[in-house]
Parts: C-alpha cells; structure tokens; sequence
C-alpha cells in the first residue's frame, strides 16, 4: 500500500492540518518511507486472531454519581484564548453565517 | 407513478438521569451561568481522563432491560472523532462495535389485525452528549457553552422496520413512556433531553434492496417528527418519478415553513476513524448485577394494562388513560383501594381530577385530594349519602380546603336530606318564593315538578335527597 | 554538584535532621541550574525554574523525600509553572490543575524546582524535537541525550538534581537514561497514574523515573506509585516498598544475591548487527549477573522484529486522537482567522512541529476508513502476541530480562535525519510499552567514553524483583558502570 498526495490532502483535512505543496509532496515520501516498514504486518496470520483471552486491562472501575468536581486553580478565562462573559468564542460557524 | 413504499429508522439520544456527568463529577443541571459546570475532565484540558460514572450505567442498562434488550455483560468505549468546537476533545466517546445492548423491541401502539406491531432495536449504547454553541450573541463569533458537555446520554436504534409517519409517533410515545417508567430519563423532547435523528428512504414496493437514505435533523416534537417523514417521504417519491436520484445527505426540519431543508456540511467529509477508548478498560458487568437490576424494574406500560383490563374490567381506551404515567396508575389503584370502586375511581380520575390538575398544572402526586380521601368520597357517593353534585361540589372544598370528605359535607350540609320534616319546610320556602310556578304546577302541569325539584336542590345546596323530593311533590297534587 | 554526591534518602534525612534546609537545597538546585543552563553551551535541559522555592517562608521537615529537590517533564501538570509539552502550541500555558505524580512528590517532601525540556508531545529519541531547541548529553555536549525525556535524564546526569520524573510510550525514559549514564525506570502500565501526564498514547504512555542511582529511582517511583480514582486505567492494590526489595538484595546471600534467580537473555535483543562495544558491556554484565548468583538462559521472544512497525501504528493513531483538542478554542495558541476551520487549520499547522505533524498525519491515516483493518486491527493482534512471548517467556521460570537498553550510545546532535531510522533508537525499549511489563536501565559501561545502558525486564508488577537485580548488579559492576 501507498500514499498519494490525494491521500495526504485528505488526511490533512481529516487532521485539521494546513499543508503547503512542498509539505505535502515531503509528507507522501516521508510517510510511504514509514509505512513500507509496515507492509511485515501483512504477512502476519490473522486467522488466529486472539480475542479477550488476554485483554490487557481488567473492567474499568465506576465511581459513585455525586457532585466532585476538580477544581480550577485559575480561572477559565485566564488560559482561553477568546473568552467573554464566560463563554468561549470562536469564529462564527459557516452553517451559521 | 410508482407505489412506493417508506423505509424508517429512528436514532433517539436520551439523556439520563444522573446528578453528575458521565466522565466527571460536574452537575448535570440547566440554567447555570455558561461553563460553570466545566473541569479539567469536560474542558479536555491536557493530561485529564474519563472516569465512568456508576449510575449512568445503572440507568442505561435499566433502560436497556425495559426495553427487552440482551444487556452484554462486556461492553466497550470508543472514540467517534471529530472535530467541533462543542466537542472539546475532538472525539466523543460511545460505544461502537461493542454496545451496552442489542435487540429488543417497542410496541408503536398500533395494532395490526389486533395484534401489536413491534418495532426491532438494533441497540443501545452509552455515549456523552456535546456541548452548546450560541450563534447570536456575538458579532462575528460563536460562543460556546460546555455545561452540557459530558452528560451522559443512551443512543437507542431502531431497525429500519417502521414504515408510516404514524408509526414512528407511536413508537417514539411508547418509547417515552418506557423511558419515564423506569425513571431512567425526563424524556422531554421540547426540552432536548429526547432528541430523535430520523434515517428515511423509499422503495418500490415489494423491492428487496434499501433506497439511499437521508438524515432529519432538528426535530423538537413527536408531531414534527411525524410531519417531517411525511413531507421527505413525498420529496423523496417525487425525485424518484421525475426520474432523479436521492442524494445521500443530511436535512434539517425546518418547523415554519414545513419542510426539511440540507444542512450545510458538517466542516468537511464524515470518517469518524472509531477506535477503542484506551483510557477507560472494558465494562464488565456481572451476570447477577444485571438479573438484580431486571428483576428491580417497574411494572412496564403494556403489562400495566393488560393488568388493568383483567382486574379491573375496564376498557382498553380507559386504561391507556390510566397508565399515560406511572404517578397516574399508581394512583388509580390507591383511589380503588381505598373506594373499593374502580369504575368510579376511573371516572373520578380521568374526569375531575385530570381536569382540575389541567387547569392548576399540578403534579398528581402533589393534587390536595389525596388518594384516601378521594377513596372515601366515592365511598359516600357509592352509598347514597352523597348526591353527584353534591359529591363534585365537596370535591371543590376539600381542594381548596383539604380535609376528611365527611366531616367537610357535614360541615357544609351536603350530607343527603331525606328526613321529610327539613324537606317540606324547603319545599314551602321553593312555593312561597315561586307562586307563579308552584300555582300551575298545583293546578295540574305535571312537567313543573322538575322545575321545583331543582329550586329546592339548590336551597338545600345539594343535600336534599331529589327522589325524596319528588315523592313529597307528588304528594301535595294528589293529597 | 548540587547534592555533595548525597543519594535522595540521604539528602531527605539531613532535613528531616535539621542538618539542611529543604529551602536550601532547593536554593542548591536553582544555582545548579543557573550553572549548567548558562556560559557558551547550556544544556537546555530545564525550560521553567520555580524560584519561588529557594524563598519558601514554610520549611519541609518530614517525608520521605522531605527537601529533595526534583525536576519534572514539561508534559507533566503543575500549578507554578507552565506546562507546554515542547511545544509552541501549549507555550506559556499553565494548568490549573496538578498531576497525581506531582501532588505525590509534594506529599513526600520533595520540591519542584523545575520543568524539562523534551520531544514535542514526547514523539521523539533526542529531545531535538523541543519548539525550545535541543538538549545538550551533559557528558558530551555536542550529543543527544536520547529522547524523549532527555530534559530530565541531562538534569540528573549534570548533577542538578539526585531525582526527576519523565515519561515513557515507547522508551522515552530508559533510552535517554542509557544515554546519559544514569538510571531510568518504567514501571508496569497502571502502577502510576497518568492524571495530569499530558496524553501522547493513551495504551502506552506511563510516568517514569530517573535516579543517579538505581536507589533514587526506587525511592522515586516508590512515592508516586499506586491506584488513582482519577485515572481509571491506573490499579488498585499496595504498592511494595521497591528499596527494601532492593537492600534486602544487598543484604541476602552475602556475594551470591541473586542466587535462585533465573535472568533471561532474549537472542532477538542481542542481533549479529549489535555494536561490538555494546555487546561487550552487555557481556560483562551477564558475567556479573552469573557472579551474583543468578543463573542465566538464553530465551526467545519471536515477535520481537515487528514491535516496531506495531509502535508506529499503534503510537500515531491514539496520538492523532490525543491531539485534536488543541484546537485553539479553550486554552493554548490560537492562531486567528475569519472562518472556524481556517482557524483550527492555521493553529493546528503553526502550533505543531514536523515530527508531532507527522504522526498525526500517519495516525489519522492508519484509522482511516478503509485503512484501519490493514494496519489498526493488524496491530493490535500483533501486539496481543509481543505481550504473549513475554508471558510464555515469564512462565517458564524466568524472572526476568537481561538486554541492551538502546543500539547505540548517544550520537551526535543533527546526524539523524530519516525519521525511521531514528524510530529504531527504541527497538529494545517499545515491547515493554507494547506488553505493558515494567523495564529499566542502568549503566553498565562506557563505549568511546559514552554511557552504555543495560535493561532489565520483569513481569507485570514485578518491580521488585527487578530492582532486586538492578540493585545488586549496581554493586557487583561498581566503578567499572562508569568506565
Ligand atoms: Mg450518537
Ligand atoms: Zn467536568
């Protein structure tokens, strides 16, 4: 398997990350170097795939339904980097433009 | 014109009832100030984890069982990632290819060649609900609001097996009863804590294969749900008669105009890259706990009224009255407890009391007239020492007044009067005030005499026995 | 040296004592760091200093590590000092809240003094990853300190501090501990917890310790330790007290400690393609091993060769997720622009360095629909067998590992440019995150007078044990660790 630049435009988009053309073009190399390391794995016999027999954790633990909330030592507005009357502000939604 | 046929799925987010969040220990609550019930958990601040909250577990599986769903008894948490600015870690967790429940069905209500037609659940599954964003108060910015952010929420999905308008509105009303049974959910869709996405498509009648589905929503009523499956599935008809194809995306109801219309695109394609929350391990739950939570439900709705049918004989439009709330039922059957009259205490119910709560918005559990007494007030009518408007006006006094219904009609005199001395002397007083009418009526027009009952009715304010009355008048023309 | 050679037991007594103050050893501290983080090569291995601290009007006079002055990785959450993760997109973010591992130190007695400076988000071998500038080897300047918690390996290896906490995914502890000569503990995935460890890879990721000695370490680890209602992937029991494992080594069996013990020696660590000289070190400390009572076998652990392509599958993808919350809306930078998704883009792009950049892209990729039976599923399964050869391996009355900690001894700064070739630095370190087993390294020799570092590894919850070994190979190789 590898990555085209279509690919890498695509996931940079999934991600959220803006990338230049010559960004982009390295990334294809970059992570078609990586990924060629991969292709061991699909050799590996997943026919007997293991199933919980050995999870690595047991259950996750509960807690009790009460009100504990961690508290703040400073406050919201003082790490925000847009914040007015306690609320977070971004740049308005496109579906509400 | 093809005939086509409507191909429905329901996806229902329900929140719980919990007093803190699914993941941390800030309150569920409304109204506060915006991000007040925010921490380092429901804020995503770097380094903090999830911590799964008991009862919301407790709830969803209580809702799950109700719901005749096979609870697993090892689930697991995955994240759905996303980006949203009311989703502040960028992934939500649910559940994915390990839900909480599978299977399980719901009665829409309707009954087809009178049996019942049930609906089948593909799931329930555990999940956290996102935060708001406020479009209208900032120029130029979204502002957002994280308090609901974190509350636990269950997902219930139907089969794609409802194929009418009407019966979605009856599943998703069965729905909401189940949910307020077991007390598990408010279940309030004005109020956002039951939220329904509908998945619609169309095809040819008697065709096999599914029809490329759109998404509905925005939908804040069971009749806007009802109203949006009719206005898409005719979209829907028509796009295919005209020779067109249906394009795979979501709708928004729009509540004025009556009809749905796209929503632009959520920020870019949709790939949710799911994988296993490895901050929270499985959750296991023992077979014991669950058969211990099942064998904790309430009496559910439909066997309610099975019940209801059989004991108390009365019609099936009555007892789905009756059993509209679990707080109603259970004070039907204190009211026949207590009045031994379950015909009665159906008319009471249904007839006085729901008017009267009606107009005062009263809960029933908080209505003045408790079931005791309501019980011995039918017992005085039941006997014959109460008359019907008699009964009805010492209701009005024992709301406005509380207290024991005997003592309160001894009180005020409503207690029947059939001793003939206190009689007459009313029916003198009805003859000197109405010489006109009591004079035709002794000259021989009989149909006066009902006339003269009511006047003396009235003096007696109720009390006086009418049968009575009229065997005195009778008297007086033949005597 | 800012300690006078003194072990943190002992540095802690002396305050319980009275003999120092704890506000004087944090005022040792901060000159130590003024020291090495000034003239013409500072290490820049400390990024924020608390000064505060050498001014504490409230003395610590009891704990046990009363006074001992520690430094903390800049991924690790403090009230006093920022916590920004090597990374522009955190820069000058504080918490407002504390991590269980620093909440425990403080309980303790121990003071933080200081945040160190790592790869970005903990991705990286050589702490050249920092939006900070690299860290300088104290014991060749011009060299790594290996990575990602090279920050707090240099401090210890300088001398500034006896103890520091890092953290591990894939090795970032015991690598760079290898590199810079001292000692690097990770322990058993759950024994410490990750509530305010600024998240890399969720399944993998645990708080470690250094110590100049495998002592330290022990006093370290054995202080911050245990459940956590707050992470709840964190384990509930006592944790046992690692030092009396350790001296009890000392004490039992006169020269023959480890006598009973079987230590393995896993061939797949120790390739025809191994430097001579590490080879060598690691030969000697198996001839200590045997020396000391231990009896040593050669064992297999065949799924060793693809621990690496697991990591990177595995590692990105829960990183790619880690990371989508610093999105420039509730804290850290935010680079401003009309629309949202320009927003989130231009932050996300300018926020991020090339390696953190990177693994997003490969980690989104390899969840990607489409894509995530091929290369998520698969490596899961895979996984699931590393931690089975090591459970075989344990079960067959090894109690546990002898290998080297890294192929190479610390290289210099700017000599590794492909990104894979510098994923390779962690090829004996990965399987213990991957299998979840607690590991450490010690120095067990210099090769052209560079630390080499010999790992141990046990089974789950076995540290113990681990340090029972750790311990008495300390002794048994004395001066000749460092030479
Ligand atoms: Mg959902
Ligand atoms: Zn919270």
């Amino acid at each position: 398997m590898s990555v085209t630049e279509q690919d890498v435009r695509h996931i940079a988009s999934l991600a959220r990350l803006e990338l230049d053309d010559a960004r982009t073009s390295s990334l294809v190399r970059e992570l078609n170097g990586i990924l060629a390391h991969m292709d061991v794995l699909q050799a590996v016999d997943m026919s007997a795939a293991a199933s919980d027999e050995d999870a690595i954790h047991g259950a996750t633990p509960l807690r009790p339904d009460a009100l504990s909330s961690l508290p703040l030592a400073s406050e919201r507005g003082t790490f925000a980097p847009n914040y007015q009357d306690g609320f977070f502000l971004v740049p308005r939604l496109s579906t509400h433009e | 014109m093809t005939d086509y046929e409507l191909v429905v799925g329901l996806e229902v987010h329900c929140q719980l009832k919990t007093v803190s969040k699914l993941f941390c220990g800030c309150a569920t609550s409304f109204g506060d100030a915006p991000n007040a019930n925010t921490c380092p958990v429901c804020l995503a601040l770097p380094g903090a984890l999830p911590v799964l909250n008991a009862n919301a577990v407790a709830l969803a599986t209580r809702a799950s069982l109700a719901l005749g769903c096979t609870v697993q008894q090892t689930s697991v948490f995955a994240r759905k990632n996303y980006f949203y600015p009311d989703l502040p870690k960028g992934y939500q967790i649910s559940q994915f290819d390990r839900p909480l429940a599978t299977g399980g069905a719901v009665d829409t209500g309707l009954r087809d060649d009178g049996a019942p037609v049930l609906i089948p659940l593909t799931r329930v599954h555990m999940e956290e609900d996102a935060g708001k964003s406020v479009h209208d108060r900032f120029a130029g910015f979204s502002a957002i609001d994280l308090n609901r952010a974190g509350t636990p929420l269950v997902e219930i999905v139907s089969e794609p097996d409802i194929r009418s308008a009407a019966a979605a509105g009856g599943y998703l009303r069965t729905l909401k009863q189940i949910l307020e049974y077991t007390d598990v959910s408010d279940a309030n869709m004005e109020e956002g804590s039951l939220r329904v996405d509908v998945n619609i498509s169309v095809r040819a009648r008697g065709a096999a294969a599914l029809g490329t589905k759109t998404e509905i929503k925005n939908l804040n009523s069971f009749s806007n749900v009802e109203r949006a499956i009719e206005v898409e599935f005719a979209r829907q008809c028509a796009i295919l008669d005209a020779g067109g194809a249906i394009e795979q995306q979501t709708l928004l109801w729009d509540d004025v105009h009556n009809r749905v219309r796209p929503a632009r695109s959520k920020e870019g394609s949709h790939d949710y890259r799911y994988f296993p929350e490895p901050d929270l391990p499985p959750l296991v739950l023992a077979g014991t706990w669950i058969d211990a939570q099942r064998a904790s439900l309430p009496e559910l709705p439909a066997a309610k009224r099975a019940r209801f049918i059989a004991q108390y004989g009365l019609g099936a439009v009555e007892v789905e009255q009756l059993t509209v709330s679990g707080e109603l039922a259970t004070h039907f059957e204190q009211v026949v407890e207590a009045s031994g009259d379950a015909r009665r205490a159906a008319n009471w119910l249904l007839g006085t009391v729901l008017a009267s709560l009606n107009t005062s918005g009263l809960s029933i559990e908080r209505h003045p007239v408790t079931p005791a007494r309501l019980g011995a007030l039918i017992r005085l009518e039941a006997n014959g020492d109460l008359s019907n408007s008699a009964a009805r006006q010492l209701f009005g006094i024992m709301e406005q007044d509380g207290g024991e219904p005997l003592s309160l009609a001894r009180r005020e005199g409503l207690l029947k009067v059939s001793d003939d001395g206190a009689l007459v002397e009313w029916i003198d007083q009805v003859f000197a005030e109405f010489p006109t009418e009591s004079g035709r009526f002794m000259a021989g027009e009989a149909k006066l005499q009902g006339v003269l009952v009511g006047h003396v009715m009235k003096k007696s304010r109720g009390a006086a026995d009418p049968r009575k009355v009229n065997q005195l008048l009778a008297a007086r023309t033949t005597g | 040296m800012s300690d006078g050679g003194r072990s943190a037991a002992d540095l802690a007594a002396g305050v319980r004592d009275g003999q120092v103050s704890s506000r004087e050893l944090a005022s040792a501290a901060l000159a130590a760091i003024e020291r090495v983080e000034s003239g013409p090569t500072p290490l820049n291995a400390v990024l924020y200093r608390d000064h505060e601290t050498a001014n504490e009007s409230t003395l610590v006079t009891q704990g046990p590590l009363a006074g001992v002055p520690v430094v903390v990785k800049d991924n690790i959450a403090t009230l006093r000092m920022p916590t920004s993760c090597g990374s522009r997109i955190l820069d000058g973010y504080v918490s407002p809240f504390e991590a269980t591992v620093v909440t425990r130190l403080r309980a303790a007695g121990a003071t933080i003094v200081g945040k160190t400076n790592m790869d970005e988000f903990a991705m990286g071998s050589s702490t050249e990853n920092s939006a900070f500038g690299p860290t300088r080897n104290p014991l060749s300047p011009d060299r790594v300190p290996g990575g990602s918690s090279g920050g707090s390996a240099a401090a210890v290896a300088a001398g500034v501090v006896r103890i520091a906490l890092g953290s591990e995914t894939g090795g970032s502890v015991r690598q760079p501990a290898a590199f810079c000569g001292i000692v690097g503990v990770k322990p058993t995935y759950g024994r410490v917890s990750r509530h305010g460890l600024v998240a890399f890879a969720s399944s993998l990721d645990q708080v470690g310790v250094f110590g100049r000695t495998v002592d330290d370490a022990a006093l370290a680890l054995e202080m911050i330790a245990g459940a956590d209602p707050l992470d709840a992937t964190s384990t509930t029991g006592t944790p046992i007290s690692y030092r009396s494992a350790g001296r009890t080594a000392d004490a039992a069996e006169g020269e023959r400690p480890l006598a009973g013990l079987v230590i393995g020696r896993p061939r797949e660590y120790f390739p025809e393609s191994l430097d001579a000289g590490i080879r060598a070190a690691c030969d000697r400390a198996l001839d200590t091993l045997r020396g000391l009572g231990a009896d040593v076998r050669d064992v297999s652990l065949p799924h060793t060769e693809l621990a690496i392509p697991v990591y990177y599958i595995v590692a990105p993808a829960e990183a790619s997720s880690n990371l989508a919350r610093f999105d420039g809306v509730r804290y850290g930078m935010r680079v401003e622009r009309s629309g949202l998704r320009a927003m989130y883009e231009a932050t996300r792009s300018r926020g991020f360095g090339p390696e953190v950049t990177r693994r997003i892209m490969l980690g989104t990729y390899v969840l990607s629909a489409g894509y995530y039976d091929a290369y998520y599923l698969r490596a899961q399964e895979v996984r699931r067998r590393i931690r089975r050869d090591f459970t075989r391996v344990f079960a067959s009355g090894v109690h546990a590992l002898f290998t080297p900690t890294a192929p190479t001894v610390a290289f210099p700064i700017g000599a590794v440019s492909d990104p894979y070739e510098l994923y390779l630095s962690d090829i004996f370190t990965v399987t213990a995150n991957l299998a979840g087993i607690p590991g450490m390294s010690q120095p067990i020799g210099r090769v052209g007078g560079l630390p080499v570092g010999g790992q141990l590894l046990a089974p789950h919850f076995e540290e113990a044990t681990m340090f029972r070994v750790a311990a008495a190979l300390e002794r048994g190789l004395g001066g000749s660790a460092n030479a």
